[in-house]
């Protein structure tokens, strides 16, 4: 009997430890984390949610205490917002990222982050996320919506234009690609023009640049829009310097633009001759991986993976505040060089200015200036954190 | 605002709207021929165009590229005839909706798998590159003036095609009544698979040579079909000289809208309000004119009146 009370006790202690050993291991390792991905890998714009979830993947490669769940939203906010319940309801996710358009964002980040989820942003950066409806729980990696506009204007500025024709899609990135190159930007306009969004033929808007009195012309269009107007640009003979974001220079159109992208200045937080071990070690990772250059898409991917990597080294993602605190320290080497978090969580970082080139047969940018050194962005202040 | 740049964007009106009777002759002939509303019309477009870029890019030819964009497109339409459409004419529109719609997503996933995620390169030949002095100092741009006179010549090309020739006949018979003119011994199902490959190829040329100044991507279609159902509703179901004045009045619109419109309204409001006043109101210009006409002529421009 006392034996078999023995026996009992023992086999007690030997559970309880066993127990202990199993909650005690992660702590000594690094934290335990369910990531949920949701970003786009079908229909439009499909190649920017590749990168990211390819740069994510790349840099959380060998971290097993991370577990990811990749799911495609198309493009549409109600399959965005029903895949982030599902994820947060099913998969029991901690942490999610990935989403790709400003407006997706709007409909996942608010419920997600109110919900005690944390939501880590590889791209899009409304100005509504950044000021009044910033959270402590939500942090954007990339950049706010703004910044590379603003960096443009801040480059004309440098480049000595006095006259800016400017235009960018009609919706809400687009109105705020045009408010951003105008609070740098301090020569006038000789034009506005707000084009429709998905409009792929720009003979109206390039016969009015034709007609101004320009001295250059700055431009916000994303994927297949930026292609088209770059093409029918080149053959319009119209010589006059342009001016862009990245997004119509990232490594992923750039071969479709083809010679008429040449030359062409565009502004970017990341391009893959910044000097550093961690943007050396990202590239030729990326190359190796997956057989192809890494867009600014992957980078923010990529730079996503390695700061959630070094938060989990020192904390727990069950204890938010910890967590986050480690989140906020921003602890990592990014492919950018500098990088620390302003306190509304959105990038403190240079943004510079690029060329486009062609390397061999390829074509690609190389960094000329730095556009706005140490960034942050305008709505700090609105936020109340 | 100089009388070059109106001129100029009148020509901008009339290439754009050339562009899209390319896509809405085939479009307009299907309907009335076969009573099939065709979903797929963009994904022929867009097979067009991703042939044109894949053969230009691999030969250096921008015509081979051209050449294999009439194939490509004409033979996908032949097959899609042959092995979905044929077994739905006699079936509900939805039913035609629904099949051509599930056409359109097997089209762009496959375009997807084949090509890779990102858009292909398909450049303007050397030789229409860069402008020409037009009269009035306008610079136009030499491609575009091509298009203008490619498209015209098909148009041309197609009414005599439908006026004159056996085929135009049997085409027309179709439209009026198809049991008739199958009992007078006219192979219709054949009829149909030529009419079909037809509209195709047309839809192949004019994903080509838009290709060239945009971009080559999966799903670049889609846009494009809805304006070209707009033409066909303006021009009557059917019709091709209904087809080529839609094209024509909704690329004019859409182009003189875009344009004309902010400065209109800068003339009664601030800068900033009247660009983004402007802009919004020349995105609907064409869905405007779209149901000015249906109010008046519901059965469209040139279409036979209903019933």
């Amino acid at each position: 009997m006392l034996k078999n009370c023995g026996f009992r006790v023992a086999l007690a202690i030997a559970i309880v430890a066993a127990a202990g050993l199993t909650l005690a291991s992660p702590a000594a390792a690094a934290g335990k984390a369910k990531v949920g991905m949701i970003t786009t890998l079908s229909g439009g714009g499909s190649g920017l949610g590749i990168d990211v979830r390819d740069g994510f993947l790349l840099a959380i490669k060998g971290h097993d205490n991370i577990e990811v769940v990749v799911e495609d939203d198309q493009r549409k906010p109600e399959v965005a917002v029903q895949l982030a319940d599902e994820m947060i309801q099913s998969d029991k996710v901690d942490i999610l990222t990935g989403i790709i358009w400003s407006n997706l964002a709007m409909a996942v980040v608010p419920s997600a982050v109110n919900q005690g989820k944390f939501y880590l942003s590889p791209n899009a950066g409304p100005s509504a996320l950044a000021g009044k409806g910033c959270h402590p729980n939500y942090f954007n990696v990339a950049w706010q919506n703004d910044n590379l506009h603003e960096a443009a204007g801040a480059y004309a500025n440098a480049a000595g234009l006095k006259k800016s024709f400017i235009l960018a899609p009609n919706y809400p990135a687009g109105q705020d690609a045009l408010t951003g190159y105008k609070r740098f930007f301090e020569g006038d306009l000789a034009g506005e023009v707000y084009t429709k969004l998905g409009q792929k033929d720009y003979a109206a808007e390039i016969a009015q640049i034709r007609a101004s009195d320009a001295d250059s012309v700055f431009f916000f269009l994303p994927g297949g829009m930026g292609i088209a107007f770059l093409k029918q640009w080149a053959q319009s003979d119209i010589d006059l310097p342009v001016v862009g974001p990245a997004f119509s220079f990232d490594q992923g159109i750039l071969q479709a633009v083809g010679e008429a992208a040449l030359g062409v200045k565009n502004t970017s937080q990341w391009s893959k001759d910044i000097d550093n071990e961690a943007n050396k070690t990202f590239v030729a990772d990326f190359q190796a991986e997956y057989g192809r250059l890494p867009s600014l898409y992957a980078s923010q991917g990529y730079d996503t993976g390695k700061l959630l990597i070094s938060a989990l080294d020192v904390a727990e993602v069950s204890d938010p505040e910890a967590f986050r605190a480690a989140l906020e320290a921003a602890d990592f080497a990014s492919t950018r060089g500098d990088f620390a978090f302003d306190k509304n969580h959105h990038p403190i970082q240079d943004i510079y200015v690029r060329e486009v080139i062609q390397e061999g047969d390829v074509l690609t940018n190389k960094i000329v200036s730095v556009g706005l050194e140490k960034h942050s962005n305008a709505y700090v202040d609105d936020c109340s954190m | 605002m100089s009388a070059s740049l109106i001129i100029e964007q009148l020509l901008n009106g009339l290439q754009f709207g050339v562009m899209l009777f390319l896509m809405s002759a085939g479009l307009t002939l299907i309907f009335g021929v076969m009573g099939l509303i065709n979903l797929a019309h963009g994904s022929l477009y867009m097979i067009g165009a991703f042939a044109a870029a894949v053969v230009a890019g691999w030969s250096g030819s921008f015509w081979l590229g051209l050449g294999a964009s009439l194939m490509a497109a004409a033979l996908a339409g032949t097959l899609v005839e042959l092995l979905v459409i044929r077994r739905l004419y006699r079936r509900d529109h939805l039913d035609q909706v629904l099949a051509t719609f599930a056409l359109i997503l097997i089209f762009s996933e496959s375009a997807r798998w084949v090509f890779g995620d990102f858009p292909l390169y398909l450049g303007v030949p050397e030789f229409l590159s860069g402008v020409v002095k037009l009269p009035f100092d306008i610079s136009y741009s030499k491609y575009r003036l091509a298009i203008i006179v490619v498209g015209l010549a098909i148009a041309a090309g197609l009414f005599l095609l439908i006026a004159k020739t056996r085929l135009g006949i049997q085409v027309r018979a179709g439209e009026g009544d198809r049991e008739m003119i199958a009992a007078l011994g006219v192979d219709i199902s054949k009829l149909y698979t030529l009419v079909f490959a037809l509209g195709a190829a047309l839809a192949g040329l004019a994903g080509a040579l838009v290709g060239s100044l945009q971009s080559v991507e999966v799903g670049m279609g889609e846009p494009v079909l809805i304006l070209a159902f707009v033409v066909i509703v303006i021009g009557g179901i059917g019709s091709i000289k209904g087809a080529l004045v839609g094209a024509l009045l909704v690329g004019l619109t859409d182009t003189l809208g875009r344009f004309l419109l902010p400065v209109a309204f800068k003339a009664v409001m601030e800068p900033a309000a009247a660009t983004a006043v402007g802009s919004a109101l020349a995105s609907m210009a064409i869905y405007i004119l779209m149901a000015a006409v249906l109010i008046a002529r519901p059965s469209g421009l040139f279409g036979k009146a209903a019933g």
